[in-house]
């Protein structure tokens, strides 16, 4: 449709491993913007978080990357986005997104300028909004004392925007107002009710899969398969997680 | 334990099905963890028994498009599997009935099944096996199923179990049945007021043993109802339910406010049954 916006959703974390809630948190998220008649959610971003993140039970990216990246092989939006975990270091969600909102302003760049492409797009297309896709929960991480520079909170309300998605336990329009700063940058957060909330947490998954307990329907059966494949998330995972990351260290 | 010592169990769930979600698929999955994990039961079977058009409830779509959606998403299970003997029969059948059919249903195959078992061809065995045969004809089902035969349990949310306390939808001997006769297990949110509601109830109270209370820690709130509702409103039901009862639903388009203006302003098939019976 003419007019709209068109937006590009970037969820950051560790997706370790994804989960259907992360894969809902996308469809909620589209609904909603979709409903406001302004916005067209033309893509989305799975950015797996960089081993040097150092989070408890971490498995290396590159299976956390495998796995997203069949989560979503049929889905015809969502992608997997492996820059974040191939970096050197860890770095800001504020630089994920200046990364790929650089990459976005290339993307147009090309598109209009190449030869062949008004066939495509008669109208000159409009460089995609960046937003970052998040649970209420990472909302009220913005309060924990040295978590976030208030600078990169900033920077990503104002230049950016938030599409985030309510949580079980959560309360977003309460954080938003203990918040000058999300308060002030209000009229870009869009709360996205989600009328089937869940709480699939990554962390309740690894220890059902300790446990040995089933965790099938809480996400896609090719990410079980991989996590079978691969021995991952046993018992004894965090120890072999930690020695492989260090070799890594090593061999780099 | 040896596997030989533990009673083998299949679950039934019973319900309309419309649609299957993930929510009904987690059920299994967390009945059969929870009944292995007691090291007494060893689960065999999952069986899903969509209820027939007969039972009248709003919203209703025909039964052959609710069983084709539980086997598309069954597919992918090897313990799961769909029954259609209830939605294929003209009448509402009493889910006490639709345990009694499944449980015949079993003893008469597992007779069968041994009978054909290839251990029991070696020889000397055979004639064992004969007199053992001639001793289960004699057996009432209730002795059957103290000599290894698998039980049938019900399996079913916390809302199933409230239920009971809703007048005329259950007759108070199908829900002793129930409990005594087979057993139940139900699948509950952490902090609901199952066990209250089992104490408060003299009959669930009496066969407490055999009611088995699971914990979800994972709060689902996935239900048939918000499927309907979000695909009457253009919402997306992706990861909610299976991909391929998605793709079915989208290419007959199942669900739309026609659709659920289905049986709108009929009672209830058991409440219709069960009411007539009460009046003088």
């Amino acid at each position: 449709m003419k007019n709209q916006i068109p937006v590009v959703l970037l969820a950051c974390g560790s997706f370790n491993p994804i989960t259907n809630m992360h894969l809902r948190l996308f469809e909620v998220a589209r609904d909603h913007l979709h409903q406001t008649g302004k916005y067209q959610v033309i893509e989305g971003i799975i950015s797996p978080v960089n081993d040097k993140y150092k989070k408890k039970d971490l498995v290396v990216a590159r299976h956390r990357v495998a796995m997203a990246r069949l989560a979503l092989q049929t889905s015809d939006w969502i992608r997997v986005d492996a820059w974040e975990s191939e970096q050197p270091q860890w770095m800001e969600t504020v630089k994920v997104l200046r990364h790929h909102h650089s990459e976005l302003l290339l993307r147009s760049q090309s598109q209009t300028e190449g030869p062949g492409d008004k066939a495509f797009s008669p109208a000159p297309a409009a460089v995609p909004k960046l937003k970052l896709l998040c649970g209420a929960d990472v909302l009220k991480t913005f309060q924990t004392p040295n978590l976030w520079k208030d600078a990169h909170i900033q920077e990503i309300v104002e230049k950016f925007g938030l599409v985030c998605a309510d949580r079980a336990g959560h309360n977003p329009e309460q954080y938003i107002l203990e918040s000058p700063i999300l308060q002030r940058y209000q009229h870009n957060i869009h709360l996205a009710r989600d009328p089937m909330k869940n709480n699939i947490s990554a962390t309740y998954v690894r220890y059902a899969l300790g446990q040995g307990q089933s965790v099938k329907y809480l996400l896609p059966d090719a990410v079980i398969a991989y996590i079978k494949d691969h021995k991952l998330y046993t018992k004894n995972s965090s120890w072999a997680g930690k020695s492989t990351q260090r070799n890594e260290e090593k061999t780099s | 334990m040896e596997n030989s010592e533990k009673t083998e169990v299949v679950l039934l769930a019973c319900g309309s099905f419309n649609p299957i979600t993930n929510m009904h698929l987690r059920l299994f999955e967390l009945a059969k963890d929870y009944m292995n994990g007691t090291g007494k039961y060893r689960v065999i079977k999952g069986i899903i028994s969509p209820v027939g058009d007969a039972y009248k409830k709003k919203g209703l779509i025909p039964a052959h498009h609710r069983v084709i959606m539980a086997e598309l998403a069954t597919k992918n299970s090897k313990w799961v599997e769909v029954d259609t003997w209830e939605s294929l029969q003209n009448e509402w059948i009493e889910t006490a009935k639709v345990l009694r059919h499944h449980q015949e249903k079993l003893e008469a195959s597992n007779c069968g099944n041994q009978q054909d078992s290839p251990t029991l061809k070696r020889p000397g065995q055979k004639r064992k096996w004969t007199e053992q045969r001639q001793d289960f004809s004699q057996m009432t089902s209730r002795e059957l199923k103290t000599k290894g035969m698998p039980e049938v349990k019900l399996l079913c949310g916390a809302d199933l179990l409230e239920s009971f306390g809703v007048p005329n939808l259950w007759k108070s001997e199908d829900i002793a049945r129930i409990v005594g006769d087979y057993g139940l297990i139900c699948i509950t949110r952490a902090g609901n007021d199952a066990q209250k509601f089992i104490y408060e109830s003299d009959v669930l109270w009496k066969h407490r043993s055999n009611i088995h209370l699971v914990n979800e820690w994972i709060t689902n709130d996935i239900s048939s109802t918000k499927i309907r509702r979000a695909l009457r409103r253009g919402q997306s039901i992706r990861y909610l339910v299976p991909d391929l009862v998605q793709e079915y639903i989208e290419k007959h388009n199942l669900y739309s406010s026609e659709s659920e203006d289905r049986n709108a302003g009929v009672i209830l098939a058991p409440l219709q049954k069960n009411t007539a019976k009460a009046k003088p």
